[in-house]
């Protein structure tokens, strides 16, 4: 079943284009992953699919993404696109917040009050990120005071609490060690079975291990996008072959 | 080889010695002040108004009209400085517009004191009636501060990682959600920091309050807005220049100096603390 | 869609008080000149700005601002002489030389200077300063320092001295410059630091590795690359000084007349604003040349802070250019 679907997708930073008609469907509840060398555009599409690219000046799009069926142009307030899309990011970013009001910080902003309410979200939301052992003590400490791993952990938390049915990540091991980078993996199979998980990263093993379709970006163009056993073993594109087997980037 | 570190060593001694000299003076004034003024302070110097044509008596009401100044000039600056410093650094996009609005700001930030005096005169004083009262002061003094306010904040927001901001949007926030819940609480202390040197600033200011709202003489605390008040800057300078009595006033002269000095330092160094305690736990 | 109408009601919101702050601070330039204009249906801009004799009060009366505008020009100018070295001193102490710890209590010591209440230090320029000017400095000048040259046969320096260098009133465009400069020291020295602090290591490091001393780095590598940057802090100082009021409306003397020697007193225009303000009667010729005085003052030390922005921008390309 097709979640996020694009169709022939530009987008410009001011008279640069950094993508170029990329058709794409992302599947329910897969892990794709997008990879390709650095500056290809790969995490822009990622930032396409909840519109964060909005944020810089004289970003433009044209074509369109439609998750659910709905265009997240026309269709979708890009409030609550935002909220079904979480995101995770490259370095962790949590609030100068205590680690409980980091967690809830989602569903206060949408206006939930109830106190038991959010106890009930933030334990759920830190449990799935698999944090909650660690942080259950201290949750009332600074996130700043946790380390790099169990920062983006929480911000897995963070992400999750909002209840979202996509997640987004965008490098978010590369700054990690290799522990933590594989606890985080563990915890995104996972979720597979209740998310959607798009993963942009840089580690091609990473790819090859955790997901179920990847895509390669070059030069802002989409290469060629499959299931990940293909692209891997079989690739069609001589590109895609070159990148795969280390030849390039 | 010997000439040039000998050529070093000298200049390094000519600048540790100029640095010296500014430090040793301005403990020097610090001292003087001191060591004139504290025989002066007493109980009812400070809660006791001038008597004696103020030859006598304390100085209660300049410092309840200090006071008065002083928070009616925040009133006036702060929310009004913090605003505008959001709307120019979360929702304006760069641009010539922007970068001359911002080069406006820092050149009003160094207009001279006495010019808003004159400003506040026309426009306060008498075009909108106000008279020569707290009001028009407060506001004369409110918009003096109003561009460094300005400035303080924006640069504090500017500080704020733009990370914070992608990650509350990303969590479905909206733009004023993200503004008042991650980037104004994250900015507080230096945007603190700003507001307390402000104060500071305006305690001890005397040009824009001469026609706006100092009182040479008022014993009794002002009940309205639109009462005149004395001011401890002001005092000062009307017994330092009032010929008849300067000898003899001169110890109120000192006493007024040390407690002016004394509020200003004050908010100073809470202003600087407040800064260092906040570099220091910040880990972004 | 409730929240996005919210939104748009906010940014609304935040524009408009944006714009009314921003508004109010540009009427007041509108409001110096508007208040000045009529004055110069009776006096020519010529007259006011070069005319010799300030004589508000007095009939016939005489609008003449020139004395005070040099007076001005006067004390920014000793003043500067002042600050100029002992800030950029204190700054490369700051940014070059001081220990951590050292530098740590300094700093806050420069923000406190510059926060200190400027009628603290006019005051204490009257009790001080100029009872020392009188009272020591004029006896040195006068007679240790005459005494000392005629005993040494230098009788033409001798009376030079003694001719010259009297001091009869200790509030004076020197002892208000002294005053003036303590103030200005904190934003030349703490903007020059910032400029010496961009410097990039690595042209101290090549400076070094070539076997340059550490002074002669800070004098033909440090102090060159941040020049531009110093001389912003230094055109915000001369603009301070310039605007300072309280300080020579205390410590300069007040007399409107050219000055001449560094120890004659005089009226700088910020103090001519203040000394006279309160008697000139609203809209009077007096008044409108008040705000006169003040518009040039506006225009002044706009200039100052514009030439200081110019020196900044030329820094930023600078270091630009350098760095790709």
């Amino acid at each position: 079943m097709v979640k996020i679907k694009t169709t022939n997708y530009n987008l410009f930073y001011g008279l640069k284009q950094a993508l170029f008609d990329i058709n794409m469907d992302i599947y329910k509840n897969k892990i794709t992953a997008i990879i390709g060398p650095s500056g290809c555009g790969k995490s822009t599409l990622l930032r396409s699919f909840n519109r964060m690219n909005d944020l810089i000046d004289g970003v433009k799009a044209k074509g369109d993404i439609f998750i659910d069926d709905k265009s997240i142009y026309k269709d979708w307030d890009v409030v609550e696109l935002r909220r079904k899309v979480g995101m995770v990011f490259q370095k962790p970013n949590p609030f100068p917040k205590s680690i409980f009001d980091n967690v809830i910080y989602g569903p206060r902003t949408s206006g939930i009050k109830d106190k038991r309410k959010l106890n009930d979200i933030m334990e759920k939301s830190l449990k799935q990120a698999a944090l909650w052992d660690e942080v259950k003590d201290i949750l009332r400490q600074s996130a700043m005071s946790l380390s790099g791993g169990q920062q983006q952990r929480l911000c897995i938390a963070r992400a999750f609490a909002v209840k979202p049915e996509i997640i987004l990540m965008d490098e978010a091991t590369s700054s990690l060690d290799p522990i933590s980078t594989a606890k985080i993996e563990e915890l995104i199979l996972e979720l597979k079975k209740d998310y959607t998980i798009v993963v942009v990263t840089h580690s091609m093993q990473q790819a090859a291990r955790m997901s179920d379709y990847t895509a390669l970006l070059y030069l802002g163009k989409l290469i060629e996008y499959d299931k990940t056993e293909k692209i891997f073993t079989s690739p069609s594109n001589e590109i895609t072959k070159n990148y795969v087997t280390g030849r390039f980037g | 080889m010997n000439k040039r570190n000998f050529s070093q060593g000298l200049n390094f001694i000519i600048i540790k010695i100029s640095v010296f000299v500014v430090v040793a003076f301005l403990f020097f004034i610090i001292f003087h002040i001191f060591r004139n003024g504290i025989s002066s302070i007493s109980i009812d110097f400070l809660t006791k108004p001038p008597t004696d044509s103020m030859t006598r008596g304390g100085i209660f009401p300049a410092i309840v009209g200090t006071f008065c100044l002083s928070i009616g000039a925040l009133i006036v600056a702060v929310p009004m400085g913090i605003i505008s410093a959001i709307y120019l650094s979360e929702y304006t996009k760069g641009g010539l517009f922007l970068r001359i609005l911002r080069l406006g700001i820092r050149n009003l930030a160094g207009i001279p004191s006495i010019v808003f005096g004159l400003f506040g005169l026309a426009l306060f004083v008498i075009k909108f009636g106000f008279g020569s009262s707290l009001l028009s002061g407060s506001l004369t003094l409110g918009f003096l501060i109003l561009p460094t306010i300005i400035a303080a904040t924006e640069e504090a927001l500017r500080g704020i990682p733009q990370d914070f901001r992608e990650a509350s949007l990303a969590l479905g926030a909206t733009k004023v959600q993200t503004i008042f819940k991650v980037v104004l609480p994250a900015a507080l202390s230096n945007i603190v920091t700003g507001i307390l040197l402000s104060v500071g600033r305006v305690a001890g200011e005397t040009a824009p309050i001469m026609f706006t709202a100092a009182a040479f003489y008022k014993p009794a605390l002002p009940t309205s807005v639109f009462d005149e008040v004395m001011a401890l800057p002001y005092h000062i300078y009307t017994l330092a220049t009032e010929g008849t009595h300067f000898e003899q006033t001169l110890p109120i002269q000192y006493g007024t100096c040390l407690v002016l000095l004394a509020l200003v330092v004050l908010m100073d160094i809470a202003g600087i603390w407040i800064r260092l305690k906040a570099r220091k736990s910040k880990k972004w | 869609m409730g929240s996005s109408l919210k939104e748009k009601i906010y940014k609304n919101i935040f524009l408009i008080v944006t714009a009314f702050s921003l508004v109010i601070l540009f009427l007041i330039a509108l409001f110096l000149f508007a208040e000045a204009l009529p004055l110069f249906k009776n006096v020519s801009l010529i007259d006011f700005l070069f005319g010799k004799m300030w004589y508000p009060t007095m009939s016939p009366h005489s609008f003449g601002i020139l004395p005070l505008i040099l007076a001005s020009f006067y004390v920014s100018f000793l003043s500067a002489i002042i600050s100029i070295p002992l800030g950029i001193a204190f700054a490369v102490y700051l940014s070059e030389l001081a220990p951590k710890g050292i530098k740590e209590v300094l700093k806050p010591l420069v923000e406190l200077i510059s926060g200190f209440p400027s009628v603290v230090l006019g005051f204490f320029g009257m009790v001080v300063i100029a009872p020392w000017m009188t009272n020591k400095l004029s006896p040195f000048f006068t007679e240790t320092i005459p005494n000392f040259l005629s005993f040494l046969h230098l009788s033409y320096l001798s009376n030079f001295f003694a001719n010259n260098l009297y001091i009869d009133v200790g509030l004076n465009i020197t002892s208000a410059s002294i005053m003036l400069a303590f103030i200005t020291i904190p934003t030349i020295a703490s903007l020059s630091e910032d400029a010496l602090y961009l410097v990039p290591r690595t042209y101290k490091e090549a400076s070094l590795s070539l076997g340059a001393t550490k002074w002669e780095t800070i004098k033909k590598i440090v102090l060159p690359a941040a020049s531009s940057g110093i001389a912003t802090a230094v055109m915000l100082g001369v603009s301070r000084a310039m605007g300072e009021t309280m300080i020579v409306l205390m410590t300069c003397g007040g007399a409107s007349m050219i000055p001449v020697r560094p120890f004659d007193p005089a009226r700088p225009l910020p103090a001519a604003i203040a000394a006279e303000m309160g008697e000139a009667p609203y809209h009077s010729l007096h008044y409108e040349a008040l705000f006169g005085i003040g518009a040039v003052l506006f225009i002044l030390t706009l200039i100052f802070n514009i030439l200081s922005d110019i020196a900044r921008t030329q820094g930023e390309k600078k270091m630009k250019g350098k760095s790709v």
